[in-house]
């Protein structure tokens, strides 16, 4: 009998065990229909239908991926250096990453925004924010390569960024991070609500070169900016910000910042801020950033450092920023493709509010408020709402939209996607992502003309998905079709970083315009070697200066002698080729940095830094042909003040007549 | 001796005038594909220069040791526009004086004509193709890469073709219409002879 009793909560556990595995919900892993195989196969040689320019979160870069294929294309380097391109190790790209703290390496990739005209993608830039030292880059989708950077002041870290406005006027950067400015920034950090402001910056885009410029910033009460869509079609001149911690809390924001039953989403009229930028109000206030921009015939940048920005405080000029009251500190703020609703995502919330512009505009005209918050109307809750949609789901994140009148929201706590109708408000579909969704993308889902077919799920969580590779997992998407009334997932696909938002694009809008190679007559890098007749070294003090071409499968000069140790020696690389995809690449033992990658038309530079007596190999990194083997060199580095001669010569050796 | 029909001889006059075309589009045109260039290489032969891909064609025939193709190989390119003159004078001429014995003698001379020219770029190509540095990278043995006068070849990893470009179509439809018009007189005679 005891042992019967000993041996009853064995068996209780063993049931309670295999229950457990039995309750398991079957073959949700695999939960793909049968001809999702076909739908998300490009065979090869074949083209993908979009192009999905995909954040890569603290990796700081931005990669291109093919839809609906999931195929990694290009990683392009943007906030962070990148050794494997010389992005920020070449002499011409270390300008791109100065900022008013100097240097900064590294920084973290939180949304791409693509820009548009008439609210439909053009094809032209990209653009991307830097969360932690806040900038914005823009990335030409010419040659997919980052070319202007832009900081921005009196922000404590850019989440709310780079959205942009129907015609790519603007582009947004709002602060996640409150934080005292202006003289007096010494301050003990629990004085939050009396020395902390946020700021929106709006920054001009110029529609020929894209070139950029803070047009001007709005001082704002302190909370956090979270994130922002502008308004389109009805609603074109207005923006809208989601905030939270409208608390003001300073510490243990995770319990202090959701108190309230309702944080914020600011409206903002930027054309009435225009108005008043135009009728000289406003101030302006000495801050330093730097803006850099990336020479596409010099292939050079230069960073500039800028001390001036126009601030305007909604407090003295009225009309121009509203706040509306929205559940559990909000997250994604989207306007759908007609331009009349904004739909709010409290992280914390039961339902997800959609906002009517129509009915905002009406609730500003009748000073519809609900008190102020800091100075700043609050506009009535109910006045401005279209309606609630009920029991989405639980942690709603963002929202999409197709061309059919449907949203796509994401939920992170219960790890699903959630179709709904935006006129009604009803629930039509909902499916499981795994694991844990953030962000997610219909191919032109943020525009006025989405491109529907698709919706991507870019999800926090990796578990079991893919086949281990020890603690640190790759990054998951998820492709579903969104074709027929039900969701059905297609493809999983790894990604590099953390993906946060994404854009999808039409690969025909981006793939005619595509540079193939540098031409070199328009190459006008002052280093540039045009043809191996121009190829030289010539010593300044103690700057060695290499003009060096290279052509398959050869360099010129390939063989240097007079070097010295203390030296500073730098490598001009002019890649002589004009055919498409022949990169050759430049390293040299011992180099502190990187290698050069160098495409064909362009040239960089490498500074080497010679620390000890010998003959250093160089060669080139990219295989480029069949004798790519053989494309090497040799310097030979002497004691600092031997008097070995500068020569140089590939094949024959020749004298350098200079000296 | 036989006059030819005035509406020919006008059409013969504004044809030869046509000729001149050729000075402004490309004759003759060398199209190359591999493995690694689907989307093809091509060199364009014009009446006194070359286009089209020449500087890559050049990069990768350096391996085998081939020349560099340039236009001071051609010394051909001098007279071509002289040559082309000639004809279209000729061509008036045969239109002037409207005899369909003069057109017999010009429709060989340009068939003669075209053989040489033929004859000088098989000659260019076969100098091209075995010529080759002894220095080179790649050597195969046996292996010369003379391109085809006209019609496809495989050199190595490459399908070259080589055929006529617009300015050679325009003078072979030009010389058909000639002959049209020369055998149309002669089955003209026949029959009023019958």
């Amino acid at each position: 009998m005891k042992q019967i009793t000993l041996k009853l909560p064995v068996a209780i556990i063993l049931i309670g065990f295999f229950a457990a595995v039995g309750c398991k919900p079957k073959g949700m892993q695999t939960a793909v229909q049968g001809d999702a195989a076909v739908k998300a196969y490009v065979a090869p040689g074949k083209y993908d239908e979009f192009y999905n320019f995909v954040s890569g979160g603290f990796s700081g870069q931005m990669s291109v991926y093919g839809l609906p294929s999931g195929r990694l294309f290009r990683v392009i380097p943007v906030f962070s250096v990148d050794p494997e391109k010389g992005y920020g190790y070449s002499e011409e790209t270390k300008p791109m990453l100065n900022t008013s703290h100097g240097f900064v390496p590294w920084d973290d990739l939180h949304h791409p925004a693509l820009s548009t005209k008439d609210g439909i993608h053009d094809g032209r830039w990209a653009f991307g924010n830097a969360n932690n030292t806040p900038r914005i880059a823009r990335l030409d989708l010419k040659t997919f390569r980052t070319v202007e950077i832009i900081e921005i002041p009196n922000s404590g870290g850019n989440h709310s960024s780079p959205f942009i406005t129907e015609n790519t006027e603007y582009v947004v950067a709002g602060t996640r991070f409150s934080v005292p400015m202006g003289d007096k920034v010494d301050v003990p950090i629990e004085s939050y609500k009396e020395n902390f402001r946020g700021t929106v910056s709006f920054i001009s885009v110029d529609p020929n070169n894209g070139n950029m410029n803070i047009a001007f910033q709005l001082m704002l009460p302190g909370v956090n900016f979270d994130l922002a869509r502008a308004g389109k079609g009805k609603s074109h001149g207005w923006f809208f910000f989601s905030c939270y911690n409208s608390e003001q809390a300073n510490t243990l924001l995770e319990v202090n910042a959701s108190q309230k039953d309702k944080d914020f989403i600011m409206a903002v009229n930027w054309k009435k801020a225009e108005e008043y930028v135009k009728s000289g109000k406003g101030t302006k206030k000495t801050v330093r950033y730097a803006h850099n921009v990336y020479n596409e015939e010099t292939h050079m940048a230069t960073s500039e450092i800028k001390t001036e920005v126009l601030v305007l405080d909604p407090k003295e000029l009225p009309d121009m920023v509203y706040f509306m009251p929205c559940p559990k500190s909000p997250h994604g703020c989207d306007t759908d493709p007609t331009g009349e609703y904004i739909v709010g995502s409290g992280k914390l919330a039961a339902v997800i509010p959609v906002f009517s512009f129509t009915k905002i505009q009406a609730a500003i005209e009748q000073k519809n408020f609900d008190g102020e918050f800091e100075g700043i109307p609050v506009l009535k809750y109910d006045a401005v709402l279209h309606g609630e949609v009920q029991k989405p789901g639980l942690g709603p994140l963002h929202t999409e939209f197709d061309d059919k009148g449907n949203a796509y929201t994401s939920f992170f706590v219960s790890s699903e996607i959630v179709k709904w109708r935006v006129s009604d408000l009803t629930v039509l579909d909902r499916v499981p992502t795994y694991y844990s969704i953030g962000h997610l993308c219909v191919p032109g889902g943020p525009t006025k003309k989405p491109w529907g077919k698709y919706v991507i799920a870019y999800n926090k969580i990796t578990k079991d998905r893919y086949l281990p590779t020890g603690p640190e997992l790759t990054q998951s998407a998820q492709l579903y079709s969104i074709d027929g009334d039900k969701m059905k997932l297609l493809l999983d696909f790894p990604t590099i970083g953390e993906p946060h938002y994404a854009e999808a694009i039409p690969a025909e809008l981006i793939k005619p315009n595509s540079t193939k190679i540098y031409k070199l007559e328009e190459n006008k890098n002052p280093y540039a070697a045009l043809g191996e007749k121009n190829a030289r070294v010539e010593r300044k003090g103690n700057e060695v200066h290499v003009y060096m071409t290279s052509i398959r499968s050869h360099f010129v000069p390939d063989n240097i002698e007079g070097v010295k140790v203390g030296d500073v020696v730098y490598f001009h690389v002019t890649n002589l080729e004009q055919d498409w995809d022949v990169p050759h690449g430049f390293a040299v033992k011992g180099a502190n940095n990187a290698e050069l990658l160098i495409m064909p038309g362009e040239t960089q530079t490498l500074m080497w830094k010679p620390e000890r007596v010998g003959v250093f190999p160089m060669y080139c990194t990219d295989f480029c042909s069949a004798l790519h083997q053989e494309m090497q060199g040799y310097v030979r580095v002497s004691p600092a003040g031997s008097n070995v001669p500068l020569t140089f010569s590939t094949g024959a050796k020749k004298a350098n007549p200079a000296q | 001796m036989t006059v030819m029909e005035n509406r020919f001889r006008w059409l013969i006059a504004a044809l030869s005038l046509c000729l001149i075309a050729i000075l402004f589009v490309p004759i003759w045109r060398i199209d190359l594909f591999a493995p690694q260039y689907p989307e093809g290489l091509v060199m364009k032969i014009w009446h006194n220069d070359l286009k089209g891909d020449i500087e890559i064609i050049n990069g990768l025939n350096h391996y085998i040791g081939m020349r560099h193709i340039s236009v001071e190989m051609f010394p051909e390119f001098v007279i071509i526009k002289f040559v082309l003159f000639g004809y279209i004078l000729l061509g008036l001429a045969v239109a002037y004086f409207g005899y369909l014995r003069g057109l017999f003698w010009y429709i060989v001379m340009t068939i003669f004509g075209g053989i040489f020219t033929l004859y000088d770029f098989y000659r260019w190509g076969y100098e091209y193709g075995h010529n080759l540095a002894e220095d080179a990278a790649i050597k195969v043995p046996g292996m010369s890469y003379q391109p085809p006068v006209i019609g496809h070849k495989r050199l190595l990893n490459f399908d070259s073709y080589s055929m006529p470009d617009v300015g050679a179509w325009i003078l072979i439809v030009v010389v058909t219409v000639f002959f049209g018009i020369y055998f149309y007189h002669l089955w003209k005679m026949k029959k009023s002879s019958v």
